[in-house]
């Protein structure tokens, strides 16, 4: 049995079959995406940028109950409330320190009235220092132009919630 | 501990570049004024060679693992290689502060310069030859054994462990399979009964076309001196030398731009030098695979230079099959195979080749028909 292996072993019968696979992959399609070009599709449930919303009336969503603050693993997350004038419970100070964020979607998930969420924009940058430090401004001014996707992909995904 | 005598090394390089020059001038003198083009073209079409070698290494391996390569700079990617000869020319070269400088810069100029200088004795096509030495093959092994000297003092001046492990791997690689390469050739020039190339290819010529070649009696030989001349050039899946995913990138770790560019454009050179011996010696160079055959005045207007860097380019090709097929070897089962492996099959097969040439077995070795 030893000298038959030897003899099999000597004839590289193995590297010709690890030879034919590759070759054989060779005049595979290739599954290559052309990135800014072609894209791959896209889940609602996707985790990108964040977003705050606004109801319909343009009345902001966020009451200020801190939820999203407390589960924030990677303590990213930084408000600070106060009544305003109304009476109304309303964030002062709402900052989304990109940096640290690991975009698990937890503050989505905690928010009791839908208001911090995670968009599909991945595409951006921060050109200058404190680009990617986002302020409740900022927040808001993402939401206003994204809403009617952000409403969309919360449509699709309520029946799984 | 600190190195601390700074090294004066402007003497020793005044003095190596006197002899360079005086070298290059007294070649020059002696060489007929049509062999100087000749050169330039020759080692341009080298150079430009290693640029698109390494595109197509890209690709292919890119395909093979069900990718697409390069495809951005240029159209398909064409000028990928320029840009990025472009970009390592503009990098700096860094010297780690406790390297040996002079030994540092010299190292990657010793492993390019044997593997530019052992293009000398190929023969492209018949008479298509810069020196047409008798001692060819022993000059072949000459040089490519002195690249490796520049691949351990690079090891070594860099003062970094991850290059001096490197530089000791290659060092006893490149010494285990230098002698199964050398067996093997072994073969080659008690088939043919000569060290010049030219007159190796001539003696491969024959009736029988393709079967004709030494490929056929020598296999083993064959196998053994391509697979030793993938140890030799240090690329997959003998490439422990560099092992990226264990030494970082082995004796060239430290090194930056041009310079280690320059290591890799030798590296290239290496491997289109052992394709093009490999084409050479076993596959008959500039013959057509049709001589001898019906076919032979169908294709009679092939010239032989492109049979010949259609041989080595199969080579090439398989080069970077082989790369995108294997993974890397054990160190130890490295040496196991060298030692324990090739060089027992290569003596054995040099005792039967003895004996077929004894008997003059036809249509190799028999001697009527020459």
């Amino acid at each position: 049995m030893a000298i038959f292996n030897y003899l099999k072993s000597l004839s590289l019968h193995e590297l010709f079959k690890g030879m034919s696979v590759t070759w054989r992959y060779l005049f595979r399609p290739k599954i290559t995406v052309q990135y800014p070009e072609e894209k791959t599709p896209m889940s609602p449930r996707f985790r990108g940028h964040h977003a705050l919303r606004r109801y319909s009336d343009g009345e902001e969503r966020c009451i200020a109950c801190k939820l999203c603050e407390a589960v924030c693993p990677a303590l990213a997350i930084t408000i600070e409330a106060e009544p305003r004038d109304d009476g109304s419970r309303r964030t002062t100070r709402y900052d989304v320190d990109l940096y640290k964020c690991i975009f698990c979607g937890f503050c989505e998930e905690a928010c009791p009235v839908d208001a911090i969420v995670e968009t599909r924009k991945f595409e951006y940058h921060g050109a200058v220092k404190g680009d990617l430090l986002l302020t409740k401004d900022k927040l808001l001014a993402i939401g206003d132009e994204l809403e009617p996707q952000i409403a969309a992909d919360r449509a699709q995904d309520a029946p799984y919630r | 501990m600190k190195i601390s005598m700074p090294f004066k090394p402007i003497g020793i390089i005044a003095g190596l570049l006197f002899f360079l020059l005086a070298g290059v001038i007294l070649v020059l003198w002696q060489l007929p004024i049509i062999t100087i083009p000749l050169l330039v073209i020759t080692v341009a079409g080298l150079l430009l060679g290693v640029a698109y070698l390494t595109y197509a290494e890209r690709k292919i391996i890119g395909y093979i693992q069900v990718r697409i390569g390069p495809n951005r700079v240029g159209p398909r990617g064409w000028l990928q290689p320029i840009a990025d000869a472009v970009k390592l020319m503009f990098k700096e070269i860094i010297f780690p502060s406790t390297a040996n400088r002079f030994l540092f810069v010299a190292a990657p100029a010793l492993t390019m310069a044997p593997a530019l200088a052992a293009w000398a004795v190929i023969p492209f096509d018949d008479k298509w030859v810069f020196a047409d030495i008798n001692a060819g093959l022993l000059y072949i092994l000459a040089m490519t054994s002195m690249g490796v000297y520049g691949v351990i003092l690079a090891g070594w001046a860099s003062n970094s462990k991850y290059a001096f492990l490197g530089a000791m791997r290659s060092a006893a690689q490149i010494v285990a399979y230098e002698i199964a390469m050398g067996f093997a050739l072994v073969g080659v020039l008690m088939a043919a009964g000569s060290l010049n190339l030219s007159d190796i290819v001539n003696a491969q010529r024959g009736d029988y076309g393709f079967l004709n070649w030494y490929w056929l009696p020598l296999l083993p030989l064959f196998l053994i001196y391509f697979i030793s001349g993938l140890a030799e050039t240090n690329r997959a899946p003998f490439d422990v030398a560099e092992g990226e995913s264990e030494i970082v990138a082995g004796f060239h770790v430290e090194y930056s731009g041009m310079l280690f560019a320059v290591f890799f454009l030798a590296e290239y050179l290496n491997m289109i030098l052992i394709a093009a011996l490999t084409a050479l010696l076993f596959l008959g160079g500039w013959l057509s695979p049709f001589q001898g055959t019906m076919l032979e005045t169908a294709f009679a207007w092939v010239p032989g230079i492109a049979w010949f860097l259609m041989k080595t380019s199969i080579f090439l090709f398989l080069f970077l099959w082989l790369r995108a097929t294997f993974p890397r070897y054990r160190y130890d089962q490295i040496m196991r195979l060298g030692w324990k492996v090739f060089i027992p099959l290569t003596i054995v097969w040099i005792l039967v080749l003895g004996i077929l040439i004894l008997v003059e077995l036809p249509p190799w070795f028999s001697t009527a028909g020459v």
